[in-house]
């Protein structure tokens, strides 16, 4: 199975689709959320196979509840089984979260606590993920603004333990790194330097915004701005670490022009290069 | 007969529309640019869109004479035809169901 | 402390206004409250958000504030069921039907039907459009012709088409010309528009036969039986170029 090449990548947007077509200089590849190609037919699945003829492409799921209590929905399951047969993606991706309950889809990706129980059961749900689509997937780390007192393992342990029993990949957003670690007070690279890097098949990065408590900042994981500085940074140093790695940059709300992102994944592009060089010298 | 000349008349009409449409494709595209798309932009998304703000919706508990609000866009304005005995009608539809043949 | 799916229940009703749930804190355990509001107003929002983008033009007729009061409302009584957001508000027409504040609006849940069938439009399967030529020297008698999947016909109460054409971005809400039901027919275009048409009851009822399987013969000669004078030509002709007749297996000439 081929994989996303070592570049800068977009999230893609309709909106852009014309854009794209006259220029996509500097993106490598393209990620499109699963749950927006699920209809039978008409335009996104027309544009999609217009990008994905030229592009490598991820698909990623925003809607299966991997950290939820219930079973997986194995309706939903086979739903990505049929895209990725479909489409042949470089790379499948979900969260660790949970959006269903019961029967009721609460489109939100919602925090998990890290125990035992969780534990197995992600890894039961991952292993059910990756048996139906045929391939190893990308669990990515979550933006999280609440802590829970029945957590027993740390978030860094519980996502390394998941890809050691399941053999799944991990995709490590560094903008939710800096988030959750903001929101609760842990230095962020104290996480990275714990977190199994050799994991990593995707970087993601994207906009945030921040609201002020007393205790001090609460900063939420919107898509909805451009990379913070202290993200870009972060990312320089885990690039450093690992030599280059596909990155995608992510802007889902408040939608800017496509230089706009194009500019985001050129900057990306050039850690990648000097950060990627910097680490071929090392090794 | 009527029936069979009317008939034989509108199997003739028919098979010619079937093929005249090829003269005319060229205005095959209605014109759409004034309507709404449909939710081009994909619904499911990763993003946390509202954080602590929650703008506009400020929770209106709905149990029965609770919920205060009036629907306040533009079926407040649209004009409805004039009734049979030529009063002309404004605001809401309401009465429309008159109209309504059972 | 709870199990997870007592937790996730929880949590759940937390969302929906119940009390934080329990084990949820923060590292200053006071805003523990405050930092679940963004759950739970992220829910909310995104659910209002998603059934805006279904329904614009409900949203423009009732207006911001109380389309986002009874969107949250709506969401929060009839959640997705599905992950897959865009086959979600099927329930919403039937929902503003019984919706007591909106009961001098009974049209209403029609331009909500629209809105909904035009989603599905949108998003149904694809159908390669007939070229006029493989019709040449086909006999109507024995031709059966193939729709669309896309298209969709709604025999509606009230004059939902005219309400909905004057509610699009531009439009001036103004004055209806008439007031009696309409019939809505809704297709996708090879060029992925959706258009939404008010027919009469001779096209309605020859669309109705085709898609029951009737001959094109017999379709029309109902639909004339429907409507004395009935023209068939003129949508065959706008059903031909919206590209909603699809290539025949086979042609009977």
């Amino acid at each position: 199975m081929r994989s996303l090449p070592k570049a800068a990548g977009v999230g893609f947007k309709p909106e852009h689709f014309d854009a794209i077509r006259r220029d996509a200089a500097s993106v490598g590849f393209f990620e499109v959320h699963a749950e927006n190609y699920m209809g039978a037919g008409g335009l996104p699945h027309a544009q999609l196979a217009a990008l994905r003829a030229d592009f490598a492409l991820s698909i990623h799921g925003v809607g299966l509840s991997i950290g939820g209590p219930g079973p997986l929905n194995t309706d939903h399951l086979a739903r990505l089984a049929r895209l990725c047969n479909r489409y042949e993606p470089e790379s499948f991706s979900e969260h660790l979260a949970w959006s269903s309950h019961g029967t009721e889809y609460l489109n939100d990706l919602l925090p998990v606590p890290y125990t035992d129980e969780t534990l197995a059961l992600v890894c039961d749900h991952v292993d059910q993920v990756q048996e139906a689509l045929g391939r190893r997937m990308l669990l990515e780390n979550p933006s999280t603004y609440v802590l829970f007192e029945q957590s027993t393992i740390p978030e860094v342990e519980f996502l390394s333990e998941v890809s050691r029993r399941t053999g799944c990949g991990l995709l490590l957003d560094v903008n939710n790194v800096f988030v959750t670690c903001t929101n609760h007070r842990i230095d962020p690279r104290a996480w990275l330097a714990a977190f199994p890097l050799d994991r990593v098949g995707e970087i993601h990065l994207g906009g945030h915004d921040e609201e002020a408590l007393p205790s001090g900042p609460l900063l939420i994981d919107t898509h909805g701005a451009a990379v913070a500085d202290p993200v870009w940074a972060l990312y320089a140093e885990v690039i450093k670490c690992t030599g280059a790695l596909p990155t995608l940059v992510e802007w889902d709300n408040d939608l800017p022009e496509w230089p706009v992102l194009q500019a985001e994944a050129r900057r990306a592009s050039r850690i990648l290069e000097q950060q990627g060089a910097t680490y071929a010298r090392a090794s | 007969m009527t029936v069979m000349k009317s008939t034989l008349g509108l199997g003739a009409s028919l098979a010619c529309a079937l093929t005249l449409a090829a003269a005319t494709s060229a205005h095959a595209q209605e014109n759409m640019e004034k309507c709404f798309g449909v939710a081009l932009a994909g619904q499911n998304d990763c993003a946390a869109g509202a954080g602590t703000t929650c703008a506009g919706t400020s929770k209106v508990d709905y149990q029965g004479n609770a919920w205060k609000l009036v629907p306040a866009g533009s079926c407040a304005t649209m004009e409805l035809p004039k009734a049979a005995d030529g009063t002309p009608r404004s605001g809401s539809l309401e009465a429309l169901t008159r109209d309504i043949p059972a | 402390m709870p199990g997870h799916p007592e937790f996730a229940a929880a949590f759940d009703a937390g969302l929906k206004g119940a009390p934080l749930p329990r084990g949820v804190t923060a590292l200053a355990p006071a805003e523990a409250e405050r930092r679940f509001a963004v759950y739970r107003n992220n829910v909310a929002v995104g659910l209002i958000d998603a059934l805006a983008k279904r329904f614009p033009v409900i949203k423009r007729l009732v207006g911001d504030e109380f389309f986002a009061a009874m969107a949250r409302h709506y969401s929060e009584t009839q959640r997705p069921t599905s992950p897959v957001l865009l086959e979600w508000g099927n329930g919403f027409a039937a929902f503003l039907e019984s919706f007591p504040p909106l009961a001098d609006y009974p049209y209403m849940a029609d331009v909500a039907r629209i809105e909904y069938a035009r989603g599905r439009a949108y998003h149904a399967a694809d159908g390669t459009p007939a070229l006029p030529d493989s019709f040449a020297g086909a006999d109507p008698s024995r031709l059966r012709l193939h729709l669309h999947p896309s298209l969709q016909l709604l025999r509606l109460k009230h004059p939902a088409v005219s309400i909905w054409q004057m509610n699009q971005p531009g439009s001036t809400a103004q004055s209806l010309a008439h007031a009696g039901p309409e019939t809505a027919l809704v297709l996708r275009d090879p060029g992925f528009n959706v258009p939404v048409f008010s027919i009469g009851p001779g096209d309605a009822a020859m669309i109705e036969q085709i898609m029951g399987g009737a001959s094109l013969t017999v379709a029309a000669e109902l639909a004339i039986w429907t409507e004395p004078g009935f023209d068939p030509q003129p949508l065959i002709l706008r059903l031909m170029q919206a590209g909603a007749i699809l290539t025949p297996k086979e042609i009977a000439r």
